[in-house]
């Protein structure tokens, strides 16, 4: 990889100074980012790793809201006793990223903001309504993801935070693409309070992560397997690769979405 | 270049390091620790996993930088104090869990981390524990039959412990 | 009672303190003073024109101590990288065989091809200065798939411009032909064995190291046969004579056959040092390894099965066509011929059989021998077809194959072989009775209450393992002999080391291979220590491949420890004022026959080196022999292999429930050993079955040239196997009765898993779906086929 200045600040605003030079690019855990480092296709003149930012850390429950800091890693949320309390879903998903090695330096917020159209977290974003609080404003999930690896963060700006509302009950069911173990196709389900249901799909839409408005409306009123079945789910706008093609892809919607019914039922 | 001091094995080192060098090349071209491997390049493989403040790393997919002041195990620091294997190296030794040896530091670094965590895991979350190692030789049936070997050596550690 | 040590003793491997202590000694571990590292810049096209290669930039770059092209490679007149092994056609003409130079040049023939190679004082700083330099290339028509190879109107090689190798084929067509025309029944199959990258944990690296004063190289080397890369790179390529090149394969972390092959970097590396006079040194990353390590497998062949009314075969026909790749490796050649085309006859008594196999040439990376090497793909060929041919009939898959079993021995098959011994009856019963195959309708019916579809497949597979002798695979084709060496030094005070041609690279001979001494001598296996891997050490010998270094290299060391034992005996003959005659050796003893008088071990081998009271006038001092052993035969291990798998309809995806495996081993030294042989053979085998392919696009891109889309079998993909070792039948020419287990487990493997698949689907009326049996390949099929069924 190509060289570059590595600095650790201590305190969101050195981080966030820090962040303003010229070619400086934010690090959350490295999970992701390394690997592209390695293969040259980034060029920092700075690396910033936020990754010892206390402020930006740990997960608490605040009303009917969690709230988990940017620079949480996944090992933890998978651990947490009030995220499995209040969003079992997310600790499903959290539990099921990569490997123990990733989970224990990957973060929430560097996945959010790297928006890999395979990740897990943005579907778990986008199915909650969560609220993304960075150091300059707050954005809601459904204005944040923006196509792949595209999201509505400025240059220097660093996710601080992630407020998700609490659902009635929640599940990520993942379908794993066979070699990269990421998502081929995965589906976070949640029942809200006002028994509205929302899906977020990750890993099959060709822009990226999305809800499927079909699928959100036909469980909102009738929260079966067979719903799921009265629903086109168009291969339309899927990826086509190696491991999985559009019409697959589609498929695999409604099935884990199935299957999202089964795990709460 | 920045120098850079770890606690390594309980020994105190220290070395120089680019901004980019991540932590196996500091073990193995600075410190010629070449125990750690590096067997891919996309943060897959693990045979380069060592501990980092008691956490379970990529060393591969880890700055150097990163780990200014940290305390780091390494696969050279998993024997007994008299030499003789520690307790994961046995049982990989008894149950033949390595063959030609070079996912082997990473395994066993790995399989000392799931137990820490999960003392008597299932077969099942002892495969889901290793998703981050590859072994081309094994078919991993006598890494998982080690772990559980491990398990039951340290289970009964423990019992004659208390 | 199991046995705690000498041969049949799950003895623990002696290896393992180092490795499992972090004390390896890889190559990439060794550093030489004055180290330079070399980074390799490859094509990123297929196949191009090489116009100019600027490397003035990169030459001025910070810490670059120079950087080499091809015209350097040509300047020097060095020569191509050789192949080992020349096929005759079908119509009595050499294969092809063009030029393979060390860098490019002026061509590029597959991603990968080396272009032009930085050296500098540090990876990074060659790697910086490798993007400097200035490469004019003008893409021409990538020649990818085998199938249009011959007609698409672009020549990988000028010299083919057909880009046909080598039309082969073996058998009785006449008779095979007539067969099929009075056959009851014919079933066809068409498949495509999938391209695979052998992966071996420890990725290549090679570094080469020069002393101008004692004009002496030295390469460093992680290989499976380093006398064989001596014999290739000094004789074919740099022209240094063999003493004065030295070439040692230290640890190396798994080869399963892609570290067999002589690699342009080790030429370079090698070369290279002299010209720089510092040791250059070259370690390639797993993504360059996934575009330069020879690839395996990679057929597409049609094959027919005649049988009779009663499902008796008549005749087996098979059409290949095999990809060699942009260059011909070490032994691609021999590979789906030689190791493919003989194989056919299986465990079967089918008495024609023919085939035909068409080497093409492409714009992909040179595909050589990995883990099997053609026996996989005969294999596959075999039981897949015999599996859809009981579909058709409706016959049980065991019963038909018990229909057809071999069962008088030796057995001279149609294509060319003579198995000497076997027993298939008794490894297909004792798997049957492993895996409960009665009880897989009950177990059917149970997934089906969970929605999964079960299905059970068979796979009895045979295997040809050190082959020889030298003097057929000479008329075969193979430029070199194919015997194995072995030296045993006793020293003075009784302990012994045995030099050894074998490799082990995670294999165990360090162990094993003691097992074998200690019971022959009769000394504790703690007196005997096993040198390996150094050609400066180590006698002339051909390595590790092949399931063949017990029943060769094991032999050679057998008929070395012959040797001492029938010297020692003269000695104590001496000793014992006896006649030789009256000698026995046993229990490390020499003993006068039918007396108490003897002579330990240890004894005899002082007086040796010590020899006051000596037969000074009739043998010479010491105690070392060495001995060469070419084997009489190929030896044939078989066995049989039953998978059992749940499919998911819904996603397609499949889980391996069970996997049993019986095999007939002959002799077993270790069997701890043997047995881990075997795991590591069926999870390359299910690999290759359900997760490995290494796919290229139509401009000759691998699309899956890392492992974020190579699947590599992980833990949690494959179940605890069910593996029992046979009693089984010795091989009868060699002398430990041993046939070699190495492959075994990724031979027989991956048609029981495709069997499997398919039987579970068979409701749909699926007869066959192509390696790596995927979820999407899955679901497709099934989609298909429920489209196929509603329409009917």
């Amino acid at each position: 990889m190509y060289n570059f200045d590595y600095t650790k600040p201590t305190d969101l605003s050195a981080a966030v100074e820090a962040l303003g030079t010229e070619g400086a690019v934010a690090m959350g855990g490295g999970q992701t980012l390394i690997p592209v480092l390695k293969q040259r296709l980034s060029a920092p003149s700075t690396l910033v790793d936020l990754s010892a930012i206390d402020s930006m850390k740990g997960i608490r429950r605040m009303g009917d809201m969690l709230v988990i800091g940017g620079g949480t890693t996944h090992g933890a949320v998978a651990s947490s006793a009030d995220v499995a309390a209040a969003i079992p879903g997310l600790t499903e998903l959290a539990a099921k990223i990569g490997d123990p090695q990733v989970r224990n330096r990957g973060t929430i917020g560097g996945s959010l903001a790297n928006n890999d159209p395979a990740a897990c977290y943005p579907s778990a974003a986008l199915a909650l309504g969560a609220t993304i609080e960075t150091n300059q404003r707050e954005i809601a999930a459904d204005d944040f993801f923006q196509g792949l690896y595209t999201t509505a963060l400025n240059e220097g700006e660093v996710i601080t935070a992630v407020k998700f509302p609490i659902p009635t009950a929640s599940t990520y069911q993942k379908f794993e693409q066979p070699a990269s173990r990421f998502s081929l196709t995965s589906v976070f389900l949640a029942k809200m309070g006002d028994g509205s249901v929302r899906v977020g799909v990750t890993g099959a839409g060709a822009d990226g992560v999305f809800r499927h408005a079909g699928l959100e409306q036909a469980l909102s009123s009738d929260f079966s397997a067979s719903a799921v079945d009265g629903v086109e789910v168009s291969a339309d706008g899927m990826s086509n690769d190696l491991h999985a093609t559009p019409a697959f892809r589609a498929n695999l919607v409604k099935v884990m979405t199935k299957r999202a019914i089964a795990a709460l039922s | 270049m920045s120098t850079i001091s770890i606690t390594v094995n309980g020994q105190q080192k220290s070395g120089t390091a680019q901004g980019n060098t991540l932590l196996v090349d500091f073990l193995r071209s600075e410190l010629k620790m070449t125990g750690t491997h590096v067997g891919c390049d996309t943060s897959q493989c693990g045979a380069c996993v060592v501990h980092v403040n008691g956490e379970s790393v990529k060393s591969c997919t880890v700055f150097a930088s990163a780990c200014d002041g940290a305390e780091v195990t390494t696969i050279e620091g998993m024997a007994n104090d008299d030499g003789t294997l520690g307790i994961v190296q046995q049982a990989f030794h008894e149950e033949h869990g390595l063959q030609c040896g070079f996912c082997t530091p990473g395994m066993v670094m790995s399989i000392a981390d799931i137990l820490r965590n999960n003392p008597q895991p299932t077969e099942a979350e002892i495969r889901e524990g290793l998703k981050g190692n590859i072994c081309r030789c094994t078919g991993y049936h006598n890494i998982v039959k080690a772990a559980q070997s491990a398990a039951a050596t340290m289970a009964g550690a423990r019992q004659a412990a208390e | 009672m199991a046995k705690d040590n000498g041969i049949g003793a799950s003895v623990k491997r002696r290896e393992d303190a180092r490795f499992l202590k972090g004390r390896g000694r890889y190559t990439d571990d060794m550093n030489r003073p004055g180290q330079t590292y070399a980074y390799i810049l490859r094509s990123w096209s297929a196949h191009a024109t090489l116009n100019s290669v600027d490397t003035s930039a990169a030459s001025a770059a910070d810490g670059v101590v120079r950087v080499f092209t091809g015209k350097d490679i040509e300047e020097a007149g060095l020569g191509g990288v050789p192949c080992g092994w020349e096929i005759t056609d079908k119509h009595g003409n050499p294969m092809k065989e063009p030029a393979h130079p060390i860098l490019a040049i002026g061509k590029v023939r597959h991603v990968g091809d080396p272009i032009a190679v930085v050296v500098a004082e540090s990876y990074q700083q060659a790697r910086d200065a490798a993007e400097l330099i200035e490469v004019d290339m003008t893409d021409l028509p990538a020649v990818v798939d085998m199938r249009t190879a011959e007609t698409i109107g672009s020549a990988v090689h000028d010299e083919a411009t057909d880009n046909l190798c080598y039309d082969w084929e073996l058998g009785d067509g006449e008779a095979t032909d007539k067969a099929f025309a009075e056959a009851a029944h014919v079933t066809t199959l068409e498949f495509i064995n999938n391209r695979l990258v052998a992966n071996p944990m420890e990725p290549r690296c090679a570094l080469g190291d020069y002393d101008e004063d004692a004009d002496h190289y030295t390469l460093y080397t992680t290989s499976q046969n380093p006398h064989v890369i001596r014999l290739l790179m000094g004789a074919f390529v740099l022209s240094i004579p063999e003493h004065k090149l030295r070439v040692y394969a230290p640890d190396v972390g798994g080869g399963f056959g892609t570290k067999i092959f002589h690699y342009a970097e080790e030429a370079f590396v090698t070369w290279a040092s002299a010209q720089l006079k510092r040791p250059v040194k070259w370690t390639s990353d797993r993504s360059e390894a996934f575009i330069s390590d020879a690839h395996g497998r990679d057929h597409v062949t049609k094959a027919e099965l005649a049988m009779d009314a009663e499902g008796k075969f008549l005749a087996l026909r098979a059409d290949t066509r095999a990809n060699m790749g942009a260059y011909l490796s070490t032994f691609a050649p021999c590979v789906p011929t030689w190791l493919h085309g003989t194989l056919l006859a299986g465990q079967y008594l089918t008495p024609a059989v023919h085939c035909r196999v068409r080497a093409m040439f492409t714009n992909t990376v040179p595909v050589d021998a990995y883990r099997g090497a053609g026996r996989p793909e005969a294999t596959y060929l075999l039981e897949r077809i015999i599996n859809k041919a009981a579909q058709e009939l409706g016959m049980d898959q065991a019963e038909l194959r018990r229909k057809n079993f071999i069962r008088s021995f030796p057995y001279d098959t149609p294509v060319a072989l003579q198995y000497d011994t076997g027993d298939y009856d008794a490894t297909l019963d004792a798997v049957l009775e492993m895996a409960d195959y009665k009880g897989f309708e009950a177990r059917k019916a149970e997934s089906a209450a969970r929605g999964k579809l079960r299905g059970i497949g068979l796979s009895c597979y045979i295997e040809a393992c050190g082959i020889a002798p030298s003097s057929l695979v000479g008329a075969l084709g193979a430029r070199a002999g194919l015997y194995e060496a072995a030296t045993i030094r006793v020293n003075p005070t009784g302990s012994v080391t045995v030099m050894t041609g074998s490799h082990s690279h995670g294999q165990g001979h360090e162990t094993s291979f003691a097992q074998v001494v200690s019971d022959a001598l009769g000394i504790p296996e703690d007196q005997i220590e096993i040198v390996h891997g150094d050609t400066d050490k180590i006698p002339f010998g051909m390595g590790t491949y092949g399931s063949r270094s017990l029943a060769v290299g094991g032999s050679a060391i057998v008929k070395a420890v012959d040797k001492v034992v029938a010297k020692g005996k003269k000695i104590a003959a001496h000793l014992l004022e006896a006649a030789e005659s009256d000698i026995i050796f046993e229990d490390g003893q020499y003993k006068v026959a039918g007396t108490d008088k003897a002579k330990a071990f240890a004894e005899v081998s002082l007086a040796a080196y010590v020899p006051h009271n000596y037969p000074i006038e009739e043998i010479e001092p010491g105690l070392e022999e060495t001995a060469f052993y070419d084997p009489k035969n190929f030896t044939y291990p078989a066995g049989s292999y039953l998978c059992e798998v749940e499919v998911d309809p819904e996603t397609g995806k499949v889980e391996i429930v069970a996997l049993s495996a019986s095999d007939d081993f002959g002799n077993v030294v270790n069997p701890m050993i043997v047995e881990g042989q075997v795991h590591g053979g069926l999870a390359q085998g299910i690999g290759q079955a359900m997760l490995e392919n290494a796919a290229y696009d139509e401009h000759g891109q691998l699309v899956s040239g890392s492992y974020m889309d190579y699947a590599m079998p992980l833990a949690s993909d494959l179940p605890s196997f069910n593996v029992e070792t046979a009693e089984g039948t010795p091989c009868t020419h060699n002398p430990l009765g041993v046939k070699g287990c190495g492959e075994a487990g990724a031979i027989g493997s991956p048609p029981a898993v495709v069997n499997a698949v398919v039987d579970a689907l068979r409701d749909y009326g699926i007869d066959h779906i192509d390696m790596p049996v995927t979820p999407l390949r899955v679901w497709t099929a099934i989609q298909e086929a429920s489209v196929k069924q509603a329409a009917e």
